[in-house]
C-alpha cells in the first residue's frame, strides 16, 4: 500500500500547486499552502518509514510502457530523507513565507518541487524517472527565479537552466545505453540485461556527469552557488539539503543497482571528483562573504564527502568485499542524511537573518546572538555538527568514512591503494577547513559587535521558523548521540545494494557503534556527551566552591585601547586571509597587490586581492567562447542569396547520394 | 568492576591534578637552561588559586557564549585527556572514544575557543582566532594522517590496542612509525602553542596566537582556560608516550604494585618529555606566522608518506 499512498500524496501536492496560483494573493494562502504541504510530507515520511516494498504500474505515460512505480529499501531511505526535509522547510515557511514579496511566484512551485523529488525516488522506469526529474528541475528553476528582477537571479536562472538541461540530457543518454538494444525502459529490464564493459563505463561516466552536476560535483558545480542562494531561504534549504540528495540517489540507483557488476577502476573518477569537490568546495566557502553563497559552497564540500564514501563502496564492491562496501555506503548515506539536517538549519538561520536585518553580507552583520538568542543557539549547533565535532551527527558519519579508509589497504589494485590515501588527506583537509569556515561564518555574523545599523533593528524570528530550526537542531543532536539507530535504519538499503551490512548496532551495550565485528574499534557518542556534561558541571561547581563567584561588567580591555568602534573588529575577509595565503595560490591562483601612496601623499593605502574561480575560467569561459565563435561562424549563413541556399541544398543532396552509393 | 571504576576515576583525577605540574616543570627547566632561577614548579597551582579568588571582569559586549566557553574548552580537553591511557590501558570507558574521537574532541575545544575569541569583538581576539584556525586547518589533517599511519600498523584506532600492538614482539622496526613520531611532535608543538609556532610566555606581541584569543578573559574563566591548556600539553605528552613508548603501562586487572609501577613509568616519561620540550624551546627561535604552514606541511607530508608506505606494504 505504500506506493499508492506516496502517489496519492504527490497528486495532492500537485493539486495544491495548481490551487495555489489563484489564491496566492489571499492573506491566509501562504500558511495554508505551506501547512498542507508540510502535513503531506509528514505523511509520506511516515509511510516510507513504516511501509514495506511495493510496486505499481499505471496506464499513463508512453503507451507501450506505462508508468512503473516501485519502492524498495533504497527508495524508502531517500523518501524519508526528502520528506523529513520537506516537512521542516514547510514548517519554517509558514512563518518565513509571510515576508515573501511575491507569493504567487513561490507558492505554486513549492509543492510541485517536493512532488517532483518524491516521484524521482519512486519511479521505476526511465520515462517516469526523467519526467519527475524534469518536474523537479523546472519547479526549482521557477523558485530560483522568484525574485526575477534582480540581475543576480537572472544570471543564476539562465546558468541553472542550462546546467539542468545538460544534466537531464546526460541521464537520458545513460538510460538509452542501459535500455538498448531491446528498448527495455523499465528498470527491471535494465537490471536483467548485462552491458559490455565499454558501454557500462560510458553509462558510469554519463551518470557521474548527469547526477554529479545536479549534486554539485566539481567542476560541474558552477550553477549551484548561484542558484541555491537566489531562491527564498526555505527553498535554498530544500535545494541544498534535499535536491542534492535526489541527485545522489540517481547516481546510486544507476551505478549500484541498474548497471550490474562493478569494475574496480570505476571508483577512480568517483573518488577523484569527490575529493576535489570536498576540498575546493570548502575553500570557496571560506573566501565567501555572502552568507547563503557560503552555505551553497559548503554543500559542494559535503556532496564531495558523500561521493568519497560512494567511490570507496564501488571499489569494495568490485573486489567482493561486502562488509567494507557496506561500511563505505553506510557512511555515505549517513552523511547525506546528516547534511540534510544541518544544512537545513543553517539555511533557515540565514533566512531569519535576512528577514531580521535585510542583509546577506556577513561583513555588515555581527552581534546577532544578543537579539536572536534562540536562532543563534540552533545555528550554533548546526555549525558544530557540520564542522564534524563530537558528539554531534556530522562527526559520526565522518568517523565512519575515516574508518572506511582504514580498511582500504586490503584492496588489491595498486591504483586504488595509491589513490585512497590521497583522498583521505583531502577528506581530512576538508574536515579541518570546514571547522575554520564555520568558526568564521558564525563568529563574524552572529558574534562580536554589530558592524552596521541593520543589526540594531533586528528582532527574533517568528515561532514557526524557530520550531523548524529547533526541531532539526535537536535531530542533529539525537542522530549524533544515537548513531547506531540511524545505521540500523540504513542497513536494509545497504544490504540491497552491496550484499552486506554492518553488524547490528542497536544491541551493543551503551549504544556504542562498532563498524565491524572483527576489529575492536568503537565510538560512543552518548558516553562522550555524558562525560563532557559531567566534566563541565564538575568544573563549574568546583570553581564556584573554591573561588569567588563575583562578576563585574566593564568596558572592553582590548590591550589597553578601549573605545575603538566596531570598525576595528576583524572582518570576514581579514579572517580568511591567512588561509588564503596558505591555500590560495594553488586553489585560486590568488594574488595580492598593495598600493602604497608615496611619502607625503595623504591618500589611503589599498590592498587588492585577486581570486580566480579556476573551474569557471578554465572550463566554462572557453566553452562559452567556443559556442559564441561557432555561432558567429554560422551567422554568415543567415544572409545569403536564394541562389546560394539552393546550391547548398543541391550539394547536400549530391553528398547524401554519394554516401549512400559508397555505403552499399 | 569496582577496581576498574576506581582506575578510571584515578586516571581522570590524576591528569587533572598533575597537568599544571608538567607546565610548571617545563617552565622551571627552561628557566634553568637560561641560567635563571625561575619560579617554583608549583607556581601554576598558585596562579590558578589566585585567579579563582579574583572577580571576573566581563566585557560589556560579551554574550553567553563568552561565559560558557571556558567550561566547554575545559571539559572537552579534560575528556580527551582522560581517554588517553596514561599509566594503565583498557580502562573502563576507554571504548567510548578512539584516537580519531580524541582528536575531534580537541577540535571541539578549539572551535569553542576560537568562537569565544570573536565574541567580544576586538581586533586582538580576531587575529588570534584567525591564526588559530589557520594553524588548525593544517595541524588537524596532519594529525589525522598520522593517526592513519599508526592505525594501519596496529590494525585499530583504539589507543589501548595500539599500545599493545606496539609492544608486541612481531612489530619490529618500522620506517612509518619513525615518520609518525616526528610528525606527532611537530603537531604537538603547534597545537600547544609552543615555540617556534607560538610563544606561551609572551603578551602584546603581534605574533601571538593563543594569548591573543584569551586576552579578554580574567578570574575563574582564565583559570579554566589555563587549566585546559595545561591539560592539553599533558594529553599530547601522554599520547606520544602511549603510542611510541608504551613500556610500563599497566595491563587491565593489574595488582596495586603493578599500577604503581605504571604510574612511576608515566611520571618518568612525562619528565623526559618536559625536559625535551624545554630544551627544544630554548634552542630554537620563534618563526614568522607564515612560516608555520611550511612547518606543519612537513607533518602533513610525513603523515601522508607514512600512510602511503603502509598502503604499499604492511611491513614498512
Amino acid at each position: 500500500m505504500t506506493v499508492p499512498v506516496v502517489l496519492g500524496c504527490c497528486a495532492g501536492l500537485l493539486l495544491l500547486a495548481v490551487a495555489a496560483g489563484p489564491v496566492a494573493r489571499s492573506r491566509h494562502a501562504s500558511p495554508l499552502i505551506y501547512g498542507s504541504t508540510g502535513a503531506i510530507c509528514l505523511l509520506v515520511c511516515i509511510a516510507a518509514l513504516t511501509g514495506g516494498d511495493d510496486a505499481l504500474v499505471l496506464p499513463v505515460g508512453l503507451p507501450w510502457l506505462g508508468a512503473h512505480f516501485r519502492l524498495d529499501r533504497l527508495g524508502a531511505v531517500f523518501l524519508a530523507l526528502i520528506d523529513l526535509g520537506g516537512t521542516g522547510a514547510s514548517l519554517y515557511a509558514i512563518g518565513y513565507g509571510r515576508h515573501e514579496p511575491a507569493p504567487r511566484r513561490v507558492l505554486p512551485f513549492f509543492p510541485a518541487f517536493i512532488a517532483g523529488m518524491n516521484l524521482v525516488v519512486v519511479a521505476d522506469d526511465a520515462y517516469t524517472f526523467l519526467f519527475a526529474w524534469e518536474l523537479m528541475s523546472l519547479a526549482s528553476w521557477a523558485l530560483v527565479m522568484a525574485d526575477h528582477r534582480s540581475a543576480d537571479s537572472q544570471r543564476a536562472g539562465i546558468v541553472y537552466l542550462l546546467m539542468a538541461t545538460f544534466s537531464a540530457l546526460t541521464l537520458l543518454l545513460a538510460f538509452g545505453l542501459l535500455a538498448a538494444p531491446q528498448g527495455g525502459y523499465a528498470f527491471a529490464d535494465m537490471r536483467a540485461g548485462a552491458l559490455p564493459p565499454g558501454r557500462a563505463a560510458l553509462v558510469l561516466t554519463l551518470a557521474l556527469i548527469g547526477a554529479g552536476s545536479k549534486a554539485g560535483l566539481m567542476p560541474l558545480h558552477a550553477w549551484l552557488p548561484l542558484a541555491h542562494p537566489a531562491a527564498p531561504s526555505h527553498v535554498s534549504a530544500l535545494m541544498s539539503g534535499v535536491m542534492t540528495k535526489v541527485a545522489i540517489y540517481a547516481f546510486i540507483r544507476i551505478v549500484f543497482d541498474l548497471l550490474g557488476p562493478t569494475t574496480w577502476w570505476w571508483a577512480v573518477p568517483v573518488l577523484t571528483a569527490g575529493g576535489t569537490a570536498a576540498t575546493l568546495g570548502v575553500l570557496h566557502a571560506l573566501m565567501e562573504r555572502d552568507l547563503k553563497r557560503l552555505l551553497a559552497y559548503s554543500t559542494i564540500e559535503n556532496v564531495g564527502i558523500v561521493f568519497i564514501g560512494l567511490g570507496l563502496a564501488l571499489a569494495f564492491r568490485a573486489n567482493a568485499m561486502p562488509a567494507a562496501a557496506a561500511l563505505a555506503l553506510t557512511a555515505a548515506l549517513f552523511h547525506a542524511f546528516n547534511h540534510m539536517l544541518f544544512k537545513s538549519v543553517l539555511f533557515f538561520g540565514a533566512g531569519s537573518v535576512l528577514v531580521a536585518t535585510g542583509e546577506r553580507n556577513i561583513e555588515r552583520l555581527g552581534g546577532l546572538t544578543r537579539v536572536m538568542p534562540v536562532s543563534a543557539a540552533c545555528v550554533l549547533i548546526a555549525c558544530m555538527a557540520i564542522s564534524a565535532l563530537p558528539p554531534l551527527n556530522g562527526f559520526a558519519s565522518e568517523w565512519l568514512t575515516f574508518q572506511t579508509i582504514l580498511v582500504s589497504p586490503a584492496l588489491p589494485q595498486w591504483g586504488l591503494r595509491l589513490l585512497v590515501p590521497a583522498v583521505g588527506t583531502l577528506l581530512a583537509l576538508a574536515a579541518a577547513l570546514a571547522a575554520a569556515c564555520f568558526v568564521r561564518a558564525y563568529g563574524i555574523a552572529w558574534l562580536g559587535r554589530p558592524r552596521s545599523a541593520c543589526v540594531e533593528r533586528a528582532r527574533e524570528t517568528d515561532r514557526f521558523s524557530l520550531a523548524a530550526m529547533a526541531g532539526f537542531a535537536a535531530l542533529c543532536v539525537l542522530a549524533g548521540l544515537f548513531p547506531g539507530l540511524v545505521i540500523d535504519a540504513l542497513s536494509p538499503a545497504v544490504q540491497l545494494l552491496v550484499g552486506g551490512r554492518l553488524p547490528s548496532e542497536s544491541g551493543l551495550p551503551w549504544l556504542s557503534i562498532e563498524p565491524s565485528a572483527d576489529r575492536n574499534t568503537s565510538y560512543n557518542a552518548l558516553m562522550v556527551f555524558v562525560f563532557i556534561v559531567g566534566a563541565a558541571t564538575t568544573g563549574w561547581v568546583a570553581v564556584h566552591r573554591l573561588g569567588t563567584s563575583a562578576v563585574r561588567r566593564a568596558q572592553l580591555w582590548d590591550c589597553g585601547y578601549p573605545g575603538l568602534g566596531p570598525a576595528s573588529e576583524y572582518s570576514a575577509a581579514g579572517y580568511a586571509q591567512p588561509i588564503r595565503r596558505v591555500f590560495g595560490p594553488l586553489a585560486f591562483r590568488s594574488s595580492e597587490t598593495v598600493m602604497m601612496p608615496p611619502p607625503g601623499d595623504l591618500s589611503p593605502a589599498r590592498i587588492r586581492k585577486h581570486l580566480h574561480d579556476q573551474a569557471w575560467e578554465l572550463l566554462y569561459l572557453p566553452l562559452c567562447d567556443a559556442v559564441l565563435a561557432l555561432a558567429e561562424l554560422f551567422n554568415r549563413f543567415q544572409f545569403l542569396t536564394i541562389r546560394r541556399y539552393l546550391s547548398f541544398v543541391f550539394l547536400a543532396l549530391v553528398g547524401l547520394l554519394l554516401a549512400l552509393t559508397l555505403w552499399q | 568492576m569496582i577496581q576498574a571504576l576506581a582506575e578510571q576515576g584515578t586516571q581522570m583525577m590524576v591528569v587533572l591534578v598533575l597537568a599544571p605540574l608538567l607546565t610548571g616543570y617545563v617552565r622551571c627547566v627552561k628557566a634553568r637552561l637560561q641560567r635563571r632561577r625561575g619560579p617554583s614548579v608549583l607556581q601554576p597551582y598558585r596562579d590558578l588559586q589566585r585567579l579563582l579568588n579574583k572577580e571576573v571582569v566581563l566585557p560589556e559586549t560579551s554574550s553567553w557564549l563568552f561565559r560558557a566557553a571556558p567550561y566547554g574548552v575545559f571539559s572537552a580537553t579534560w575528556v580527551a585527556a582522560a581517554l588517553v591511557p596514561t599509566f594503565a590501558t583498557n580502562l573502563l570507558f576507554s571504548w567510548s572514544g578512539d584516537l580519531i574521537a580524541i582528536i575531534a574532541l580537541l577540535g571541539t575545544g578549539r572551535f569553542i575557543q576560537a568562537l569565544a575569541a570573536l565574541d567580544v569583538g576586538t581586533s586582538f581576539g580576531g587575529i588570534g582566532s584567525s591564526r588559530e584556525v589557520m594553524i588548525a586547518s593544517l595541524a588537524e589533517p596532519a594529525l589525522i594522517m598520522l593517526v592513519f599511519t599508526i592505525a594501519l600498523i596496529a590494525g585499530t584506532t583504539q589507543l589501548s590496542d595500539i599500545a599493545a600492538a606496539v609492544l608486541s614482539p612481531t612489530l619490529g622496526l618500522r620506517v612509518s612509525l619513525a615518520l609518525a613520531l616526528i610528525g606527532f611532535v611537530i603537531v604537538a608543538i603547534a597545537e600547544n602553542a609552543r615555540i617556534p609556532v607560538d610563544n606561551p610566555a609572551t603578551h602584546l606581541e603581534l605574533t601571538m596566537v593563543h594569548e591573543a584569543m584569551v586576552l579578554e578573559y580574567s578570574g575563574r574563566y582564565l583559570a579554566m582556560i589555563d587549566l585546559a591548556a595545561a591539560l592539553k600539553l599533558l594529553m599530547y605528552a601522554s599520547l606520544i608516550a602511549c603510542v611510541f613508548c608504551p613500556w610500563g603501562l599497566a595491563p587491565p586487572g593489574s595488582t596495586l604494585a603493578r599500577t604503581g609501577l605504571g604510574m612511576a613509568a608515566w611520571a618518568g616519561k612525562m619528565a623526559v618529555a618536559g625536559t625535551a620540550l624545554a630544551l627544544f624551546e630554548t634552542i630554537v627561535a620563534k618563526m614568522r606566522v607564515f612560516r608555520v604552514p611550511d612547518f606543519l606541511g612537513i607533518a602533513l607530508m610525513l603523515g601522508l608518506l607514512g600512510t602511503l608506505l603502509l598502503f604499499v606494504s604492511r611491513s614498512l
